[in-house]
Protein backbone atom coordinates (compact mmCIF):
# COMPACT_ATOMS: atom_id res chain seq x y z
CA UNK A 1 0.00 0.00 0.00
CA UNK A 2 1.10 3.39 -0.79
CA UNK A 3 1.85 5.66 1.91
CA UNK A 4 -0.93 8.60 1.95
CA UNK A 5 1.38 11.84 1.24
CA UNK A 6 1.54 13.68 4.36
CA UNK A 7 -0.55 17.14 4.18
CA UNK A 8 1.70 20.61 4.49
CA UNK A 9 0.89 22.28 7.57
CA UNK A 10 -0.03 25.80 6.73
CA UNK A 11 0.58 29.01 8.48
CA UNK A 12 -2.93 29.66 9.58
CA UNK A 13 -2.87 26.57 11.28
CA UNK A 14 0.67 26.31 12.98
CA UNK A 15 0.10 30.11 14.33
CA UNK A 16 -3.60 28.24 15.59
CA UNK A 17 -1.94 25.33 16.93
CA UNK A 18 0.79 27.46 19.32
CA UNK A 19 -2.26 29.78 19.95
CA UNK A 20 -3.96 26.32 21.57
CA UNK A 21 -0.89 25.70 23.06
CA UNK A 22 -0.21 28.36 25.17
CA UNK A 23 -3.99 28.72 26.37
CA UNK A 24 -4.97 25.60 27.13
CA UNK A 25 -5.16 24.69 30.43
CA UNK A 26 -3.13 22.63 32.08
CA UNK A 27 -4.11 19.24 33.93
CA UNK A 28 -2.67 19.66 37.51
CA UNK A 29 0.43 17.67 37.98
CA UNK A 30 1.38 17.79 41.18
CA UNK A 31 -2.28 17.08 42.50
CA UNK A 32 -2.58 14.03 40.05
CA UNK A 33 1.06 12.31 41.15
CA UNK A 34 0.50 12.83 44.64
CA UNK A 35 -3.00 11.23 44.18
CA UNK A 36 -1.30 8.74 42.31
CA UNK A 37 1.47 8.39 44.99
CA UNK A 38 -0.95 7.87 48.13
CA UNK A 39 -3.62 5.60 46.24
CA UNK A 40 -1.08 3.48 44.35
CA UNK A 41 1.16 3.27 47.65
CA UNK A 42 -2.50 1.98 48.99
CA UNK A 43 -3.20 -0.44 46.71
CA UNK A 44 0.75 -1.98 47.08
CA UNK A 45 0.29 -2.42 51.12
CA UNK A 46 -3.30 -3.87 50.39
CA UNK A 47 -1.35 -6.52 48.37
CA UNK A 48 1.06 -6.98 50.55
CA UNK A 49 -1.21 -7.53 53.62
CA UNK A 50 -3.00 -9.96 51.28
CA UNK A 51 0.45 -11.80 50.16
CA UNK A 52 1.47 -11.99 54.00
CA UNK A 53 -2.10 -13.07 55.28
CA UNK A 54 -2.25 -15.80 52.00
CA UNK A 55 1.70 -17.01 53.95
CA UNK A 56 0.02 -17.32 57.17
CA UNK A 57 -3.00 -18.33 56.53
CA UNK A 58 -2.72 -21.19 53.04
CA UNK A 59 0.89 -21.77 54.02
CA UNK A 60 2.50 -20.81 51.41
CA UNK A 61 6.28 -19.69 50.72
CA UNK A 62 6.53 -15.98 49.77
CA UNK A 63 6.84 -16.35 46.13
CA UNK A 64 3.49 -18.46 45.71
CA UNK A 65 1.86 -16.47 48.41
CA UNK A 66 1.85 -13.11 45.05
CA UNK A 67 -0.09 -15.68 43.04
CA UNK A 68 -3.71 -15.15 45.13
CA UNK A 69 -2.85 -11.70 46.29
CA UNK A 70 -2.42 -10.90 42.78
CA UNK A 71 -6.15 -12.61 41.98
CA UNK A 72 -7.89 -11.23 44.71
CA UNK A 73 -6.49 -7.34 43.82
CA UNK A 74 -7.98 -8.45 40.27
CA UNK A 75 -11.70 -9.60 41.90
CA UNK A 76 -11.21 -6.17 43.44
CA UNK A 77 -11.31 -4.17 40.50
CA UNK A 78 -13.41 -6.22 38.69
CA UNK A 79 -15.97 -6.15 41.51
CA UNK A 80 -15.48 -2.25 41.67
CA UNK A 81 -15.65 -1.96 38.27
CA UNK A 82 -19.28 -4.02 38.30
CA UNK A 83 -20.40 -2.07 40.63
CA UNK A 84 -19.71 1.52 39.32
CA UNK A 85 -16.93 2.62 41.94
CA UNK A 86 -14.20 2.52 39.92
CA UNK A 87 -14.51 4.85 37.23
CA UNK A 88 -14.98 7.33 40.34
CA UNK A 89 -12.09 6.25 42.39
CA UNK A 90 -9.63 6.38 39.43
CA UNK A 91 -11.19 9.89 38.56
CA UNK A 92 -9.21 10.97 41.87
CA UNK A 93 -6.58 8.18 41.50
CA UNK A 94 -5.67 8.14 37.98
CA UNK A 95 -2.36 6.19 37.37
CA UNK A 96 -2.44 4.80 41.32
CA UNK A 97 -5.12 2.45 40.11
CA UNK A 98 -3.98 2.09 36.75
CA UNK A 99 -1.03 1.11 36.33
CA UNK A 100 -1.01 -1.68 39.62
CA UNK A 101 -3.10 -4.77 38.25
CA UNK A 102 -6.38 -3.32 39.26
CA UNK A 103 -6.05 -0.97 36.17
CA UNK A 104 -5.90 -4.44 34.23
CA UNK A 105 -9.12 -5.65 35.73
CA UNK A 106 -10.61 -2.61 35.11
CA UNK A 107 -10.14 -2.55 31.41
CA UNK A 108 -11.47 -5.82 30.97
CA UNK A 109 -14.35 -5.99 33.16
CA UNK A 110 -15.46 -2.30 31.67
CA UNK A 111 -15.19 -3.33 27.91
CA UNK A 112 -16.91 -6.64 28.99
CA UNK A 113 -19.64 -5.13 30.09
CA UNK A 114 -19.55 -2.28 27.66
CA UNK A 115 -20.31 -4.31 24.93
CA UNK A 116 -22.83 -7.15 27.17
CA UNK A 117 -25.18 -6.22 24.13
CA UNK A 118 -23.75 -7.71 21.58
CA UNK A 119 -23.59 -11.20 22.67
CA UNK A 120 -21.76 -13.50 24.79
CA UNK A 121 -19.22 -14.57 21.82
CA UNK A 122 -18.98 -11.13 19.53
CA UNK A 123 -19.48 -8.91 22.44
CA UNK A 124 -18.24 -10.57 25.92
CA UNK A 125 -15.94 -12.70 24.08
CA UNK A 126 -14.04 -11.06 21.74
CA UNK A 127 -14.52 -6.58 22.83
CA UNK A 128 -13.27 -8.07 26.24
CA UNK A 129 -9.49 -7.21 25.87
CA UNK A 130 -10.04 -4.26 23.42
CA UNK A 131 -8.03 -1.84 25.93
CA UNK A 132 -6.17 -4.45 27.25
CA UNK A 133 -5.40 -6.35 24.03
CA UNK A 134 -2.01 -4.60 23.89
CA UNK A 135 -0.81 -5.25 27.08
CA UNK A 136 -1.37 -8.82 26.70
CA UNK A 137 0.63 -8.92 23.08
CA UNK A 138 3.26 -6.85 24.63
CA UNK A 139 3.73 -8.21 27.78
CA UNK A 140 4.25 -11.82 25.52
CA UNK A 141 6.65 -10.18 23.06
CA UNK A 142 8.97 -8.57 25.63
CA UNK A 143 8.72 -11.78 28.32
CA UNK A 144 9.43 -13.55 24.82
CA UNK A 145 12.92 -11.79 24.34
CA UNK A 146 13.61 -11.53 27.93
CA UNK A 147 13.27 -15.10 28.18
CA UNK A 148 16.13 -15.52 25.38
CA UNK A 149 18.49 -13.15 26.84
CA UNK A 150 18.10 -14.92 30.05
CA UNK A 151 18.71 -18.06 28.48
CA UNK A 152 21.42 -17.03 26.69
CA UNK A 153 23.28 -15.48 29.35
CA UNK A 154 22.90 -18.80 31.83
CA UNK A 155 23.96 -21.50 29.73
CA UNK B 1 -30.16 48.58 13.31
CA UNK B 2 -29.39 47.58 9.71
CA UNK B 3 -31.98 46.19 8.32
CA UNK B 4 -30.75 43.16 5.89
CA UNK B 5 -33.60 42.78 3.86
CA UNK B 6 -33.08 40.24 0.66
CA UNK B 7 -34.08 42.00 -2.75
CA UNK B 8 -37.26 40.95 -4.12
CA UNK B 9 -37.36 37.93 -6.58
CA UNK B 10 -33.61 36.89 -4.19
CA UNK B 11 -33.61 34.90 -0.97
CA UNK B 12 -29.86 34.68 -1.05
CA UNK B 13 -27.40 37.27 1.16
CA UNK B 14 -23.86 37.35 0.49
CA UNK B 15 -21.78 34.23 0.29
CA UNK B 16 -23.15 32.05 2.70
CA UNK B 17 -26.61 33.13 4.37
CA UNK B 18 -29.94 33.61 2.98
CA UNK B 19 -33.33 35.22 4.33
CA UNK B 20 -36.51 33.98 4.38
CA UNK B 21 -38.89 35.66 2.40
CA UNK B 22 -41.46 34.89 5.17
CA UNK B 23 -39.98 33.54 7.96
CA UNK B 24 -40.85 29.86 8.89
CA UNK B 25 -42.17 29.63 12.39
CA UNK B 26 -41.54 27.03 15.36
CA UNK B 27 -44.67 25.74 16.52
CA UNK B 28 -44.09 23.64 19.35
CA UNK B 29 -40.95 22.23 20.67
CA UNK B 30 -39.85 19.20 22.64
CA UNK B 31 -36.52 19.14 24.64
CA UNK B 32 -35.78 15.77 26.89
CA UNK B 33 -32.71 15.24 28.78
CA UNK B 34 -30.87 12.67 31.04
CA UNK B 35 -30.12 13.28 34.73
CA UNK B 36 -26.86 15.25 35.00
CA UNK B 37 -28.59 17.88 32.66
CA UNK B 38 -31.65 18.04 35.07
CA UNK B 39 -29.20 18.13 38.44
CA UNK B 40 -27.49 21.85 36.36
CA UNK B 41 -28.39 25.45 36.23
CA UNK B 42 -31.40 24.82 33.72
CA UNK B 43 -32.92 22.05 36.01
CA UNK B 44 -36.60 22.25 35.45
CA UNK B 45 -36.72 23.61 31.62
CA UNK B 46 -36.77 20.45 30.04
CA UNK B 47 -40.15 18.84 28.98
CA UNK B 48 -38.98 15.60 30.50
CA UNK B 49 -36.04 14.65 32.09
CA UNK B 50 -35.31 10.44 32.58
CA UNK B 51 -33.84 9.64 36.20
CA UNK B 52 -31.16 7.35 34.66
CA UNK B 53 -29.30 6.84 31.46
CA UNK B 54 -31.09 3.61 30.19
CA UNK B 55 -34.16 5.40 30.53
CA UNK B 56 -36.40 2.43 30.79
CA UNK B 57 -34.69 0.55 28.31
CA UNK B 58 -32.12 -2.77 27.90
CA UNK B 59 -29.25 -0.75 26.35
CA UNK B 60 -28.02 2.90 26.06
CA UNK B 61 -28.68 2.83 22.44
CA UNK B 62 -32.74 2.37 22.78
CA UNK B 63 -32.78 4.74 25.49
CA UNK B 64 -31.57 7.31 23.18
CA UNK B 65 -34.14 6.62 20.66
CA UNK B 66 -36.74 6.50 23.57
CA UNK B 67 -35.50 10.22 24.16
CA UNK B 68 -35.62 11.35 20.40
CA UNK B 69 -38.75 9.57 19.66
CA UNK B 70 -40.24 10.85 23.27
CA UNK B 71 -38.88 15.21 22.42
CA UNK B 72 -40.45 14.36 18.72
CA UNK B 73 -44.08 13.79 19.85
CA UNK B 74 -43.88 16.59 22.49
CA UNK B 75 -43.12 18.98 20.14
CA UNK B 76 -45.81 17.32 18.29
CA UNK B 77 -47.98 17.73 21.08
CA UNK B 78 -47.20 21.15 21.66
CA UNK B 79 -47.61 22.02 18.40
CA UNK B 80 -50.71 20.71 18.10
CA UNK B 81 -50.44 18.51 14.99
CA UNK B 82 -50.16 14.63 14.07
CA UNK B 83 -47.41 13.18 12.28
CA UNK B 84 -49.72 12.52 9.23
CA UNK B 85 -49.91 16.42 8.95
CA UNK B 86 -45.97 16.72 8.73
CA UNK B 87 -44.32 16.77 5.58
CA UNK B 88 -41.17 15.85 6.64
CA UNK B 89 -38.72 14.72 9.22
CA UNK B 90 -35.26 15.93 9.43
CA UNK B 91 -33.09 14.12 12.36
CA UNK B 92 -29.47 13.42 13.12
CA UNK B 93 -27.45 12.20 15.82
CA UNK B 94 -23.65 11.11 16.61
CA UNK B 95 -24.21 7.08 16.30
CA UNK B 96 -22.81 5.26 13.09
CA UNK B 97 -25.30 5.33 10.48
CA UNK B 98 -27.33 7.42 12.18
CA UNK B 99 -29.11 4.61 14.12
CA UNK B 100 -31.33 6.89 16.34
CA UNK B 101 -32.70 9.09 13.49
CA UNK B 102 -33.53 5.93 11.56
CA UNK B 103 -35.18 3.91 14.03
CA UNK B 104 -37.19 7.24 15.31
CA UNK B 105 -37.99 7.66 11.72
CA UNK B 106 -40.03 4.29 11.44
CA UNK B 107 -41.82 4.85 14.50
CA UNK B 108 -42.98 8.11 13.03
CA UNK B 109 -43.50 7.07 9.75
CA UNK B 110 -43.13 10.74 8.50
CA UNK B 111 -41.11 10.80 5.20
CA UNK B 112 -37.39 11.31 6.48
CA UNK B 113 -34.27 12.48 5.35
CA UNK B 114 -31.08 11.47 7.81
CA UNK B 115 -28.38 14.62 8.42
CA UNK B 116 -25.07 14.90 9.81
CA UNK B 117 -23.16 17.78 11.00
CA UNK B 118 -22.16 16.23 14.44
CA UNK B 119 -23.27 18.73 16.84
CA UNK B 120 -23.94 21.33 14.48
CA UNK B 121 -26.74 19.17 13.26
CA UNK B 122 -29.62 21.34 15.73
CA UNK B 123 -29.28 24.58 13.45
CA UNK B 124 -28.50 22.54 10.02
CA UNK B 125 -31.80 21.13 10.62
CA UNK B 126 -33.75 24.52 11.35
CA UNK B 127 -31.98 25.80 8.40
CA UNK B 128 -32.98 22.73 6.27
CA UNK B 129 -36.44 23.14 7.68
CA UNK B 130 -36.99 26.87 6.97
CA UNK B 131 -35.45 26.57 3.42
CA UNK B 132 -37.78 23.64 2.67
CA UNK B 133 -40.44 25.33 4.09
CA UNK B 134 -40.19 28.72 2.64
CA UNK B 135 -39.47 27.40 -0.43
CA UNK B 136 -42.54 26.38 -0.77
CA UNK B 137 -41.37 22.71 -0.59
CA UNK B 138 -43.22 21.65 2.70
CA UNK B 139 -45.69 23.03 5.03
CA UNK B 140 -44.63 21.91 8.41
CA UNK B 141 -41.39 20.05 8.69
CA UNK B 142 -40.28 17.96 12.39
CA UNK B 143 -36.43 18.15 13.00
CA UNK B 144 -34.28 16.62 16.11
CA UNK B 145 -31.57 15.73 17.13
CA UNK B 146 -30.05 13.72 19.90
CA UNK B 147 -27.28 12.77 21.64
CA UNK B 148 -26.42 10.59 24.42
CA UNK B 149 -23.21 9.75 27.07
CA UNK B 150 -23.09 6.21 26.99
CA UNK B 151 -24.00 5.54 23.42
CA UNK B 152 -21.34 8.71 22.75
CA UNK B 153 -18.50 7.36 25.07
CA UNK B 154 -18.91 3.94 23.28
CA UNK B 155 -18.53 4.84 20.15
CA UNK B 156 -15.78 7.91 20.06
CA UNK B 157 -13.50 6.99 23.64
CA UNK B 158 -13.99 4.59 26.05
CA UNK B 159 -16.16 2.33 28.13
CA UNK B 160 -18.24 4.02 30.59
CA UNK B 161 -16.96 2.28 33.57
CA UNK B 162 -12.95 2.66 32.47
CA UNK B 163 -11.48 4.62 35.05
CA UNK B 164 -9.05 7.41 33.70
CA UNK B 165 -8.44 10.90 34.49
CA UNK B 166 -10.05 13.43 32.04
CA UNK B 167 -8.14 16.61 30.67
CA UNK B 168 -9.19 19.85 31.81
CA UNK B 169 -10.56 21.07 28.63
CA UNK B 170 -12.23 17.73 27.82
CA UNK B 171 -15.69 18.39 27.65
CA UNK B 172 -19.03 16.08 28.82
CA UNK B 173 -21.47 14.39 26.45
CA UNK B 174 -24.99 15.77 27.24
CA UNK B 175 -27.33 13.25 27.20
CA UNK B 176 -30.93 14.09 25.59
CA UNK B 177 -33.04 14.91 22.40
CA UNK B 178 -34.34 18.03 21.53
CA UNK B 179 -37.00 18.45 18.63
CA UNK B 180 -38.88 21.07 16.94
CA UNK B 181 -41.90 21.35 14.65
CA UNK B 182 -41.08 24.20 11.97
CA UNK B 183 -44.08 25.45 9.86
CA UNK B 184 -45.07 28.31 7.18
CA UNK B 185 -46.19 31.49 8.58
CA UNK B 186 -49.62 30.72 7.54
CA UNK B 187 -50.44 27.50 9.93
CA UNK B 188 -49.99 29.20 13.39
CA UNK B 189 -47.29 31.25 15.53
CA UNK B 190 -44.23 31.56 17.18
CA UNK B 191 -40.75 32.42 17.15
CA UNK B 192 -39.79 32.84 13.72
CA UNK B 193 -36.42 31.53 11.74
CA UNK B 194 -35.80 34.82 9.73
CA UNK B 195 -31.79 33.82 8.37
CA UNK B 196 -29.67 31.11 8.03
CA UNK B 197 -25.76 31.15 7.35
CA UNK B 198 -24.32 27.61 6.38
CA UNK B 199 -20.84 27.41 7.27
CA UNK B 200 -17.52 26.24 6.06
CA UNK B 201 -15.43 23.06 7.01
CA UNK B 202 -12.64 24.58 8.52
CA UNK B 203 -9.70 22.53 10.02
CA UNK B 204 -6.80 24.20 11.77
CA UNK B 205 -4.96 21.08 12.51
CA UNK B 206 -5.94 19.86 15.97
CA UNK B 207 -5.59 16.79 16.56
CA UNK B 208 -6.65 15.60 20.48
CA UNK B 209 -9.91 14.40 20.56
CA UNK B 210 -10.74 15.47 23.92
CA UNK B 211 -10.13 19.10 22.53
CA UNK B 212 -13.07 19.43 20.23
CA UNK B 213 -13.94 23.29 21.72
CA UNK B 214 -10.98 24.24 20.15
CA UNK B 215 -11.04 22.31 16.90
CA UNK B 216 -14.26 23.79 16.64
CA UNK B 217 -13.70 27.35 17.55
CA UNK B 218 -12.26 28.45 14.15
CA UNK B 219 -15.40 27.03 12.56
CA UNK B 220 -17.97 29.35 14.48
CA UNK B 221 -15.78 31.88 14.42
CA UNK B 222 -16.03 32.20 10.80
CA UNK B 223 -19.73 31.07 10.29
CA UNK B 224 -20.32 34.69 12.86
CA UNK B 225 -17.91 36.43 11.24
CA UNK B 226 -19.45 35.87 8.03
CA UNK B 227 -22.76 35.73 9.03
CA UNK B 228 -22.16 39.72 10.53
CA UNK B 229 -20.82 40.50 6.66
CA UNK B 230 -23.76 38.76 4.55
CA UNK B 231 -26.63 40.53 6.37
CA UNK B 232 -24.49 44.00 7.19
CA UNK B 233 -25.41 43.63 10.87
CA UNK B 234 -23.61 44.06 14.37
CA UNK B 235 -23.24 42.00 17.25
CA UNK B 236 -24.99 44.40 19.02
CA UNK B 237 -27.97 43.77 16.51
CA UNK B 238 -28.91 40.35 18.33
CA UNK B 239 -29.58 40.32 22.59
CA UNK B 240 -27.66 36.67 22.40
CA UNK B 241 -25.14 34.91 20.00
CA UNK B 242 -25.43 30.79 21.12
CA UNK B 243 -22.90 29.06 20.65
CA UNK B 244 -23.47 25.37 20.58
CA UNK B 245 -20.74 23.53 22.08
CA UNK B 246 -17.69 25.19 22.17
CA UNK B 247 -17.30 24.89 26.03
CA UNK B 248 -14.92 27.02 28.66
CA UNK B 249 -11.62 26.53 26.15
CA UNK B 250 -13.49 26.71 22.70
CA UNK B 251 -15.58 29.94 23.79
CA UNK B 252 -12.48 31.83 24.61
CA UNK B 253 -10.52 30.67 21.60
CA UNK B 254 -13.44 31.90 19.55
CA UNK B 255 -13.11 34.96 21.10
CA UNK B 256 -9.47 35.42 20.31
CA UNK B 257 -10.21 34.70 16.96
CA UNK B 258 -13.47 37.15 16.47
CA UNK B 259 -11.44 39.99 17.56
CA UNK B 260 -7.80 38.87 15.96
CA UNK B 261 -9.49 38.30 12.60
CA UNK B 262 -12.67 40.43 12.52
CA UNK B 263 -11.73 43.05 15.09
CA UNK B 264 -15.23 41.71 16.61
CA UNK B 265 -15.84 41.95 20.47
CA UNK B 266 -19.25 39.55 20.80
CA UNK B 267 -18.72 40.38 24.68
CA UNK B 268 -21.53 39.13 27.28
CA UNK B 269 -23.54 38.57 24.14
CA UNK B 270 -21.89 35.78 23.48
CA UNK B 271 -23.29 32.33 25.51
CA UNK B 272 -21.98 29.33 25.27
CA UNK B 273 -25.25 26.09 25.73
CA UNK B 274 -22.16 23.74 26.84
CA UNK B 275 -21.36 25.98 29.23
CA UNK B 276 -25.17 26.86 30.08
CA UNK B 277 -26.47 23.38 30.31
CA UNK B 278 -24.19 22.21 33.17
CA UNK B 279 -22.59 23.89 36.70
CA UNK B 280 -19.03 23.49 35.14
CA UNK B 281 -17.56 23.66 38.84
CA UNK B 282 -19.64 21.46 41.05
CA UNK B 283 -20.38 18.87 37.93
CA UNK B 284 -17.27 17.72 37.28
CA UNK B 285 -17.78 17.93 33.47
CA UNK B 286 -14.54 19.55 32.88
CA UNK B 287 -15.39 22.17 30.62
CA UNK B 288 -18.73 22.16 29.50
CA UNK B 289 -21.05 19.81 27.71
CA UNK B 290 -20.88 18.76 24.14
CA UNK B 291 -23.47 16.12 22.09
CA UNK B 292 -26.02 16.95 19.48
CA UNK B 293 -28.37 17.38 22.33
CA UNK B 294 -26.58 20.46 24.02
CA UNK B 295 -27.61 23.19 21.40
CA UNK B 296 -30.74 21.71 21.02
CA UNK B 297 -32.02 20.75 24.53
CA UNK B 298 -30.51 24.76 25.37
CA UNK B 299 -32.53 26.48 22.99
CA UNK B 300 -35.85 24.86 23.01
CA UNK B 301 -35.97 24.32 26.55
CA UNK B 302 -34.22 27.69 28.17
CA UNK B 303 -33.60 30.22 25.10
CA UNK B 304 -36.94 29.84 23.65
CA UNK B 305 -38.36 30.18 26.69
CA UNK B 306 -36.91 33.34 27.24
CA UNK B 307 -37.73 34.70 24.44
CA UNK B 308 -41.70 33.72 24.59
CA UNK B 309 -40.87 35.20 28.10
CA UNK B 310 -39.67 38.86 26.51
CA UNK B 311 -36.61 38.24 27.48
CA UNK B 312 -34.70 37.82 24.17
CA UNK B 313 -35.88 39.79 21.12
CA UNK B 314 -33.16 38.33 18.40
CA UNK B 315 -30.92 35.42 18.79
CA UNK B 316 -28.05 33.98 17.01
CA UNK B 317 -27.87 30.57 17.48
CA UNK B 318 -24.29 29.36 15.99
CA UNK B 319 -24.49 25.31 16.46
CA UNK B 320 -20.62 24.15 15.96
CA UNK B 321 -19.96 20.23 14.96
CA UNK B 322 -16.35 18.43 15.20
CA UNK B 323 -16.29 16.28 12.19
CA UNK B 324 -14.02 13.64 13.66
CA UNK B 325 -14.90 10.01 13.01
CA UNK B 326 -12.98 7.23 15.70
CA UNK B 327 -10.98 6.22 12.77
CA UNK B 328 -10.00 9.47 11.12
CA UNK B 329 -8.89 10.26 14.99
CA UNK B 330 -6.50 6.83 15.59
CA UNK B 331 -4.86 7.20 11.83
CA UNK B 332 -3.65 10.49 13.33
CA UNK B 333 -5.66 12.88 11.25
CA UNK B 334 -6.85 16.41 12.11
CA UNK B 335 -10.45 17.57 13.43
CA UNK B 336 -12.27 19.15 10.74
CA UNK B 337 -15.40 21.41 12.42
CA UNK B 338 -18.44 23.18 10.91
CA UNK B 339 -21.07 25.83 12.28
CA UNK B 340 -23.99 26.40 11.46
CA UNK B 341 -25.98 29.90 11.98
CA UNK B 342 -29.94 30.14 12.47
CA UNK B 343 -31.57 33.72 13.44
CA UNK B 344 -34.63 33.05 15.28
CA UNK B 345 -36.54 36.02 16.24
CA UNK B 346 -39.96 36.57 18.68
Amino acid sequence: MRPVAKKPVKADQRRYQRLVQEREPRPPRLRNACAAFLSGGAVCVLGQALTDFYQAVLGLDRQAAGNPAIATLIFLGALLTGLGYFDKLARFAGAGLAVPVTGFANAVTSSALEFKREGLVFGIGSKMFMLAGSVITFGVVTAFFVGLVAAVIHR
Amino acid sequence: MSQAVAAPGTRRLGRQSVAFARPPVILGTGAVVGPMENQGPLAGSFDHAYPDLLAGQESFEQAEREMMLNACRTALQKAGVTPDQVDFFLAGDLLNQLITSSFTAAELGIPYLGIYGACATSAQGLALAAMLIDGGYARRVLVACSSHNGTAERQYRYPVEYGSQRKPYAQWTVTGAGAAVVASPDLGSGPRITHATLGKVMDLGIKDPYNQGAAMAPAAADTIRQHLLDLGCRPEDYDLIATGDLARFGKEMAAELLARDGGLDLGDRHVDCGMLIYDLDRQKVHAGGSGCACSAVVTYGHLLRRMAAGELRRLLLVATGALLSPTSCQQGDSIPAVAHGVVIER
